[in-house]
Formats: structure tokens, sequence, C-alpha cells
């Protein structure tokens, strides 16, 4: 059923506006992509129902305007908000005017009315769409005189504007700034796990008792700290030591049987 | 002395033929006051001069016209010759400007500076795209923060706008009021 009246809508819709006749539905997306925001879609179905403008048929228009968005949506055109707020807008205004007024709000009636906010935003807007309409006149005026072309001046070809010495220099410049790059290379020390159990094993036999805190403070890096970690693993495997925690989270010490 | 003197002698038709001749090799519209300082000829002497080339060009129904541009002088073919012209230069009208960007145009040059909210007051609908498209083509131009909640930037039209519209300055713009006898 809604899908019938769509299609009744836009029949008539269509044939009655030249302007919007589309031979396939690429096309119809192009044309209707082409309103320029939800202001201009509302003027360009005011002057399809040849209303005022002052005296806006609003549930009419609103109706319009829902069908409209509605289309849109059904062509896979990607509704902007701001379509959408407008579209809200339109609904507050019909719902407000089918509000009994008060009696003595009679004579106010112009003030009152709920279409005035929107009235002068559409009056606003149309002149700006005037001016728009103006400048593309303008620049397509314009489009069809030329000045002279660019006229090759030093000062407009920079390229050509440096010599064989100024590209010596430069190249000499170069040349300079990279024989005073020092050459620094930086060796990575590392320890091998064979190493560190090796270290580990002289300081127990030295000390008996080492703290594995005290141990893996010792060393420099990242690296070493994980060789360090493993060789007190290893070591517990294989060598008769023992590790003691007196407390929960407290240094661990590592002791010789 | 004899050098200033010569110069002080230039007669109306000379100063005319160096007038036209520097437009002519000038990329941008030419100013009155640097014809005149370049020339060191006093300003109403440039300005009579450009007065009588614009007559000559008119007169001989020339192909090119003088026009004042952007607060410059500018020689350019005329307007009637453009199917010719395009066909010698190989060129297209190069793409336009969309309805959004010129509406967005149109509320700029009218009320710069102006806010994007004050954009989207007017046309309601967010205007970012167009925007975009107008400084990329250098139509408009930043103008500074407004002083008030969020500091939004405001927009101006650009020199380059007066060009490519022709207009020799922005008064030349027909007055927004104007327009309200079409709406309606």
């Amino acid at each position: 059923m809604v899908e019938q009246q769509q299609e009744q809508f836009s029949f008539d819709f269509f044939s009655e506006t030249p302007q919007i006749v589309a031979e396939s539905a690429d096309e119809l997306k192009l044309k209707l992509g082409e309103f320029a925001g939800p202001l201009d879609l509302l003027l360009y179905l005011i002057r399809q129902e040849q209303a005022n403008i002052f005296d806006i048929p609003i549930a009419k228009i609103t109706d319009e305007y829902l069908k409209y968005i509605r289309l849109m949506k059904s062509l896979d055109i990607s509704v902007a908000a701001d379509f959408l707020v407008m579209a809200a807008t339109l609904i507050e205004i019909k719902s407000k005017m089918l509000l009994p007024r008060e009696p003595s709000e009679a004579e106010d009636e112009e003030i009152d009315d709920p279409r005035k906010e929107l009235i002068d935003r559409l009056l606003e807007y149309e002149k700006y769409k005037s001016a728009a309409q103006m400048l593309y006149e303008r620049t397509t005026v314009e489009q069809a005189t030329f000045a002279r072309g660019q006229i090759e001046s030093d000062e407009n070809n920079a390229e050509i504007n440096a010599t064989m010495f100024d590209l010596l220099t430069v190249f000499q410049k170069i040349v300079a700034r990279h024989k005073d790059e020092v050459q620094m290379e930086i060796h990575r020390e590392e320890i091998s796990l064979a190493d560190m159990i090796k270290t580990l094993k002289k300081r127990l036999f030295e000390q008996i008792e080492l703290s594995v805190l005290q141990f893996f403070e010792e060393m420099h890096s990242k690296r070493e700290l994980v060789t360090a970690f493993v060789a007190v693993l290893e070591i517990t495997r294989t060598e008769s030591v023992k590790l003691i925690q007196s407390k929960t989270f407290g240094d661990i010490i590592l002791k010789k049987v | 002395m004899e050098l200033i003197e010569e110069k002080q002698s230039r007669s109306l038709s000379e100063v005319v033929a160096v007038v036209e001749a520097l437009i002519f090799v000038s990329d941008e519209p030419l100013t009155t006051k640097l014809l005149a300082e370049v020339m060191e000829e006093d300003k109403e002497s440039i300005e009579a001069a450009v007065e009588e080339l614009t007559r000559e060009y008119k007169n001989r129904e020339s192909g090119l016209q003088l026009r004042e541009i952007a607060g410059g002088w500018q020689i350019s073919t005329r307007t009637e010759f453009h199917e010719d012209v395009r066909k010698f230069l190989k060129t297209r009208p190069s793409a336009k400007l969309s309805l959004a960007s010129l509406e967005t145009l149109a509320v700029i040059a009218y009320k710069q500076p102006v806010t994007v909210p004050e954009i989207l007051e007017i046309r309601g609908v967010q205007s970012a795209s167009a925007i975009k498209t107008l400084l990329e083509k250098r139509l408009i131009v930043t103008r500074g923060h407004k002083e008030t909640v969020g500091r939004p930037m405001q927009y101006g039209t650009s020199k380059e706008f007066l060009i490519q519209f022709g207009l020799k300055d922005l008064s030349e713009l027909p007055s927004i009021e104007d327009f309200e006898d079409l709406a309606g």
C-alpha cells in the first residue's frame, strides 16, 4: 500500500515538473541531489504547490516534504541530518497549528503564527539563493573571457633562475656537511646465558647467599635482565641451591645448600 | 634633467600606449597607483589614458577589452569570441561550482566576515565541504577568529574571487536587498 502510494506520488510529481524528469535511476539520483539544502527543497515544494510563501499550507507541504525524504531514502540517497531537522520543524509547526487558539489571542494572530520563523528563514534564504544565481551567471560570463597567459620571467620561473655555479655551491655544501658528520659505531654488549650462569655460580661460590633483587639490579639492559632471570631459573634446576623468600613479595635469597 | 623634461612632455597618446603595454604584460590586474609609480606620471593622467584606451578598444570593435577588475586594469578577450579562443587554446570551461558552494560563497560575500554557524543559520544545512572547496579554489580566505563562545573562524572573499567573478570591488555586487523583489 505504502509502495503503491509512493509510486503514484513519484509519477505525479515528475510528470508535473519537467526539470526533474529523469531517464534512469542514476540520473534521478543526480537531480535529487541537486537540492542545496532543506530550505531549498522546501522552496521548491512551495513553488510546486503554487502556494503563497506568506501563507504556507503547512499540512500539505509537510506531507510532500516527508514523501520526498522517503523517496530519497528509497533511492539510497543519504539524507543529511539537516533535512531531518527540517522535517521535525515542519511537524512541530503542523501540530502547533492544529491546537485550538484562545479567543483572546485571535487579534495577535500574525505574531502568534507558528510559521512566522520559518517564513522569515525562507525569505532570507531565498535572497542568498538569488545571489548564488547571480554569481553563477557572472562566472559563466567570466569563463568566456581570457586574459593573456603568463609571460616567462625569472620571477615566475624559479627553477631556471639558478645558474651552474649556484648548483655547484649547493653541491659543495652538501659534501661539506657530509664530512662533518661524526660516525660512531655502537656495539651491543651481549652476554650469553652460559656466561651469565658462570657469573652467577662464581658469585654464589663467594657469597653463599645472594639477593636475587640485588643481582638483577646489577644488570644494564633489558636483555641482560632477561638472561639473568633465565640464569637464576637454570641454576635452581641444575645446581643444589635453594630459593628463600621470607615474606610475600619480599626479596628472594639464593642460597647454596 | 633632460630625462625628466622628456617624461613630463609625454603626450596623452604616448601615455596611452605605455599604459597599454604595461597592462598587456602584467599577470594580474594592474592598479592605477602602480602604473603611475612605474611610469612616473600622476594618477590623473593615468586615469585619462585608461579612459582613452577603453574608448579606443570600443570604437574599433576590438577583440580585446579593457576592464577594471579587483581594483586594477586588465586586458582580456571579448566574450563574443570565446568559441574561437577555446578552440585555439583547446580548453573547455572549467568545472563549475556546485549549487551548495555557490550558495555558501554568496552568503560569505554578503555577510563577511562570517562564521560557519552563521552560514548554517542562513542556509539551513552544513557547509563544511563547500567551505573546503572554496578555500581550495582560493575564492575565500580566513579572517581570524570571532571573539565569541568557541572563537569560531571567520571567512571572507579573496582577491581571486573578484578576478574570477569579474568584479571591480565588493561594492559592485548588487545589494542583497535587491534580491528581495525577485523572491516570493
